[in-house]
């Protein structure tokens, strides 16, 4: 009964959809502010409903119900309950449901919380956000259904992919959809906007708290997903530019462009047209992104189903959704007076320099990630690898940090060259200082250029806050200078991983040392452990490093359902850097092989990261206080 | 001018889109073509899988006759629904080596009994290394090499009785 329950709540949301749709359509086109009103309610029951069906959908994978054909094959009875759990999502009709569920679920909270938005631009809003959820409530019902059932009912489940069985995936893919889902929201406001014709300052300041949420989860969803990829591939890096690690990057990128754009229609009422096209090429990617992971038309490592059908289902979606967009855009973005200018030497013009490099970096990576498609079509088959991204984006990110240093420092409107110049000179003489000290331990010239902005800017965003009266500047300065300040750190970890890593590949005997960077690594001996649903061969390490001692415990992990070894490798963490060490095969005369890296300052990267997120979240905090203030003032005036 | 430029991105984008609907739907797409093909075998030796029958070298398929190559294991079961398409192979007068992956002796020895044993010599590749060289990504696969241990074939999957034909061919032509 539970799986029935959860296809009717998908088909009653899927109807809900379509009644907001034509509810909102005709509250526009005919001016019926009756029919208008209903829009809201509506939205917010057709979010519960899509949060129904997956609550069912869960508890299918909790109770382990193998008369369900998606429990069967993504699942199993023996299976850890968190893993049941995620199992739910960890698989593409789940995925997609968890999807339309926060797409469904975020059209109910604007719908609940926006109240600063025309009633008119808000209708068109939400019935833009119907139409996406219609396509995908469409897709699931009929080409993706999570609540098929299996007759006869199997025995038992065939399991999850062991690489899947981590509490990284548990919150990796719900993280990092809320950002997809929220650039849809953005995408329905810029839609919304040019139905009405309503671009402006309001409508700015209305998108701008979604895309920021959007953002937040995204950097988040990344930095996780790059953690786990780090600790449970067991390769070492943090970074492959495999095309399902692009999806996710090239979103953030775009949102990344938004959110500063964003910023400048809100406070200064410029970049209209631009802020609207990034919004809409926002979702685009993320649309994409989705595309690339379930069509199955680019191999890679997180690829689910290959499946051209429903791959032709998600991209007959993507050309109506974006091309519909975008030739609204071309259609109305004409009619829409143009805002107002500044100088090239401005905060404003800092801003647009982010805008465009954030674009090279971003079509780089577009072009680097479908470049295998087109070369298919013409019958070549080769893949684009981290040494192209590395090569092309790498010195235009360079440049964009440099921008990021100086851009805070600019005044809005106009600014003077020379008095920007003196503002800069902390910055510059420490960038100076780092290369000139650099050139001592010669990384490599990227590495050098990397750790020596990553100085310059570490000083630069931390200088707005130079000479203020800390306690009435503003949340989202605070937020502004952590989130650079969290650039800075990411890049000198990325920086210093890329040039001091050491890496060691031995085979050796029990009692027998290792040395890797300031470590001696002796295999003390190899035992076998028992898990929930595994067992594996577990190698006791003695890490040393002058006088202190650490023990590490790497694994070679087997399944049972279905057959599979994995390599869990153990980490030691220090304040200068990780140990990271992978145990790999016995060569049958007593000796093992044992993988060691020494990571300098690794976790930098990491930990930059999630100060982006909260440099994000504080802006957040910040703009909704200053609304609520603003609004009460009003109230009371 | 400044109108056109308004509709350029949705002409990008239609531009995009056609190429990358077009990769969905060529069918070519959907046969994983192998890099091994054309190529010789990468150098390799491996312990018998189990008594009585040899492990297995690369320098055994270097001898002047065309040879199967057969990747499986006992935990595999479309190795199972393969296996009477090998026996069939085997009495044509195909002569087929193996390498197991990541499989123990008596798991090994019981699908042979089960399944019958159309195999001369048994490798067994624990890590999935030498699976890896090869270019294979699953099991079963399947390998025509010539005599002089240049790969000529590679079927993917399991073998149906619908392939058997094309394989005595593909080692008739190999020799």
């Amino acid at each position: 009964m539970i799986a029935e329950a959860g296809l009717a709540a998908l088909w009653f949301a899927g109807a809900l959809a379509a009644l907001q749709l034509m509810m909102a359509a005709i509250g526009i086109a005919r001016g019926r502010e009756d029919v208008a009103a209903a829009v809201r309610p509506v939205a917010i029951v057709q979010g519960l409903l899509a949060l129904l069906a997956m609550a069912l959908l869960i508890e299918l994978f909790r109770d382990s119900d193998m008369s369900v054909k998606l429990v069967v094959e993504n699942s199993h009875s023996a299976k850890p309950w968190l893993y049941k759990f995620a199992g739910a999502w960890g698989n593409h009709e789940g995925s997609m449901l968890l999807w339309v569920t926060i797409l469904g679920l975020a059209g109910g909270a604007v719908a609940i919380f926006e109240r600063s938005l025309p009633e008119r631009t808000l209708t068109a809003t939400l019935g833009a956000q119907a139409t996406i959820a219609l396509g995908f409530y469409a897709f699931l019902l009929f080409s993706s259904n999570p609540f098929a059932r299996l007759n006869p009912a199997a025995a038992d489940g065939l399991g999850l992919n062991p690489l899947l069985q981590d509490p990284g995936l548990a919150f990796h893919p719900p993280t990092l959809y809320t950002g997809y889902v929220g650039l849809s929201v953005a995408f329905s406001f810029a839609v919304g906007a040019l139905v009405t014709r309503d671009v402006g300052p309001a409508f700015a300041k209305a998108m701008r708290p979604w895309v920021l949420i959007a953002w937040i989860f995204l950097t988040l969803g990344i930095t996780a997903g790059s953690y786990w990829a780090y600790y449970e591939l067991g390769w070492g890096g943090w970074w492959f530019w495999d095309p399902v690690e692009n999806a996710s990057l090239m979103p953030w990128l775009a949102a990344t462009a938004l959110l500063h754009s964003v910023t400048v229609l809100a406070t200064r009422d410029g970049l209209r047209a631009w802020t609207i096209m990034l919004a809409v090429v926002a979702f685009s990617m993320s649309m994409i992104g989705t595309f690339l992971v379930r069509s199955g038309i680019l191999t890679s490592v997180h690829a689910f189903a290959v499946d051209p059908e429903r791959g032709a289902f998600i991209l007959a979606l993507l050309a109506i959704y974006i091309g519909g967009a975008l030739a609204l855009f071309a259609a109305r973005i004409g009619t829409v007076r143009a805002g107002t200018t500044f100088d090239p030497v401005s905060r404003e013009g800092g801003l647009v320099a982010n805008n465009l490099l954030l674009s090279v970096i971003l079509g780089i990576v577009l072009i680097g990630t479908l470049y295998p498609i087109v070369a298919a079509s013409f019958g070549v088959q080769l893949s684009v690898g981290p040494p192209f991204f590395n090569k092309a984006a790498g010195p235009i990110a360079l440049l964009l940090v440099a921008v990021m240093a100086v851009g805070p420092l600019l005044r809005w409107r106009r600014d003077d060259a020379k008095a920007v110049l003196r503002r800069v000179m902390l910055p510059i003489g420490a960038t100076l200082a780092a290369a000139i000290a650099l050139l001592f331990v010669w990384p490599g010239v990227l590495p050098w250029a990397g750790l020596s902005l990553a100085a310059g800017l570490a000083v630069a965003s931390v200088a707005p806050l130079w000479k203020r009266n800390l306690k009435r500047t503003p949340l989202f300065t605070y937020g502004m200078v952590i989130a650079h300040f969290g650039i800075a750190v990411s890049l000198a970890g990325m920086a210093s991983d890329s040039a001091f890593t050491k890496e060691t590949l031995v085979a050796v005997r029990a009692g027998e040392p290792a040395r890797v960077g300031p470590y001696t690594v002796t295999l003390d001996g190899i035992s076998p452990v028992i898990g929930e649903n595994w067992s594996a061969l577990e190698a006791r390490l003695t890490a040393t490093r002058g006088g202190s001692e650490s023990i590490l415990r790497p694994q070679l992990r087997f399944f049972a359902n279905p057959p599979t070894s994995t390599n869990e490798s153990a980490i030691l963490t220090v304040l200068d850097g990780q140990l990271y060490t992978v145990l790999g095969q016995p060569d049958g005369q007593g000796r093992w092989q044992l993988r060691l890296w020494w990571k300098p300052f690794v976790t930098l990267i990491w930990f930059g990261g999630v100060l982006i997120a909260l440099g994000g979240m504080l802006s957040l905090i910040g703009r909704l206080l200053r609304e609520r203030r603003a609004a009460i003032r009003a109230e009371w005036a | 001018m400044k109108r056109f430029a308004l509709w350029a991105p949705l002409a990008i984008f239609a531009l995009l889109f056609a190429v990358v609907a077009s990769g969905l739907f060529r069918p070519a797409e959907k046969v994983v073509r192998s890099a091994m093909v054309g190529k010789p075998l990468p150098d390799f030796a491996l312990p018998a899988m189990v008594p009585g029958k040899p492990g297995l070298t690369s320098a055994s398929f270097r001898q002047g006759k065309p040879r199967l190559l057969n990747v499986f294991a006992s935990w595999c079961i479309p190795c199972i629904a393969e296996a009477p398409q090998l026996m069939r192979l085997k009495a044509m007068g195909v002569p087929i080596d193996a390498i197991a992956i990541r499989d123990t002796a008596p798991a090994i020895a019981g699908f042979l009994r089960r399944n019958g044993d159309p195999y001369e010599r048994i490798g067994s590749d624990r890590a999935s290394q030498v699976q890896l060289a090869l270019g294979s990504s699953g099991v079963p696969e399947t390998f025509v090499i010539d005599g002089r241990g240049i790969v000529v074939k590679q079927i993917i999957g399991d073998i149906r009785p619908e392939n058997v034909a094309e394989i005595v061919l593909a080692v008739k032509d190999a020799r």
